[in-house]
């Protein structure tokens, strides 16, 4: 790994970190508990198109690792682990097939990070009742993944000129 | 900034949403008679929704404070870190739920006849 990559990879962990940190900080409801926007996921969508798959990987791991335990608790951790790699996974999958622009990506990022922390979910409270919530948390990721892609898909271009 | 796919992909997942939807409400609807509370999926009691009353969960895992009044259940107290359970409007119809999932606490609204709820559909 060359230097110049560790330190886009060190830079990139420490900005999800704060966006993670600033919206907590935000109260931004929903109307639904336990959803939000997301906003840490504009930088993983955007090291998704820069830098290689293993790196991204190191990234999002770092960062759900460093924010659970900053901010938050290990259920958390377990939650955000499962929905965060979940997700990396089948964004990078579907980005190998070119279908979807970066919207359409960062879109089936957000849904598929909303189901992996349900399979988690049901798995604790060993109750197959919080299917009640796909509807919902569909619809939730769709919307925040469609704003994530749209704001990934303006800032990429400005991020490029000064990391090549 | 979209393509054609983006959109083939949007309806796919509002379609999949609105299925779900359609699966789960005909069971949503119907005032429920009792609530069931779950802990770490075994049964910990049932209270009948029709009579007021404040039922303290003083386990291992966690302590929640579950008030009933007027027909309608809500969580009154918990001492998890997040409290989301405390965020749920008060819920009364049938296969409603509040969960909290720190105390792997669910708390299940369900009618008196639930015999005819279909388990598991098998394509």
């Amino acid at each position: 790994m060359k230097i110049k990559n560790i330190a886009y990879c060190a830079m990139l962990t420490t900005l999800a970190m704060i966006f993670g940190y600033v919206e907590a900080l935000i109260p931004f409801q929903f109307g639904l508990p336990g959803i939000k926007l997301g906003v840490a996921n504009i930088v993983i969508v955007i090291a998704l198109y820069l830098l290689p798959a293993g790196q991204v990987f190191a990234i999002q791991g770092m960062r759900i690792i460093l924010v659970s335990f900053l901010f938050g608790n290990m259920s958390m951790m377990l939650y955000s682990l499962a929905g965060g790699f979940l997700s990396l996974s089948i964004m990078l999958i579907l980005k190998k097939t070119n279908w979807f622009s970066m919207v359409g990506i960062s879109v089936v990022g957000g849904v598929s990070h909303n189901i992996g922390q349900l399979i988690v979910a049901a798995f604790v409270v060993q109750n197959l009742k919080v299917a009640f919530y796909v509807p919902a948390l569909l619809i939730a990721g769709l919307i925040t993944g469609c704003l994530i892609g749209m704001l990934a898909y303006k800032i990429k271009p400005i991020l490029e000129q000064y990391l090549k | 900034m979209f393509l054609k796919k983006d959109f083939i992909l949007f309806v796919g997942i509002i379609l999949v949403a609105i299925l779900a939807m359609l699966l789960i409400l005909p069971t949503w609807t119907k005032n429920g008679e009792k609530i069931c509370i779950m802990i770490d999926g075994t049964l910990y009691g049932e209270y009948s929704l029709s009579q007021n009353q404040t039922i303290i969960v003083n386990e291992p895992l966690g302590y929640n404070k579950i008030i009933i009044e007027n027909g309608a259940v809500y969580m009154d107290e918990a001492d998890c870190p997040d409290k989301y359970c405390m965020k749920y409007k008060p819920i009364k119809n049938n296969s409603e739920t509040i969960i909290c999932l720190p105390h792997k606490l669910v708390l299940e609204v369900k009618g008196e006849n639930n015999v005819s709820q279909v388990d598991v559909i098998v394509p």
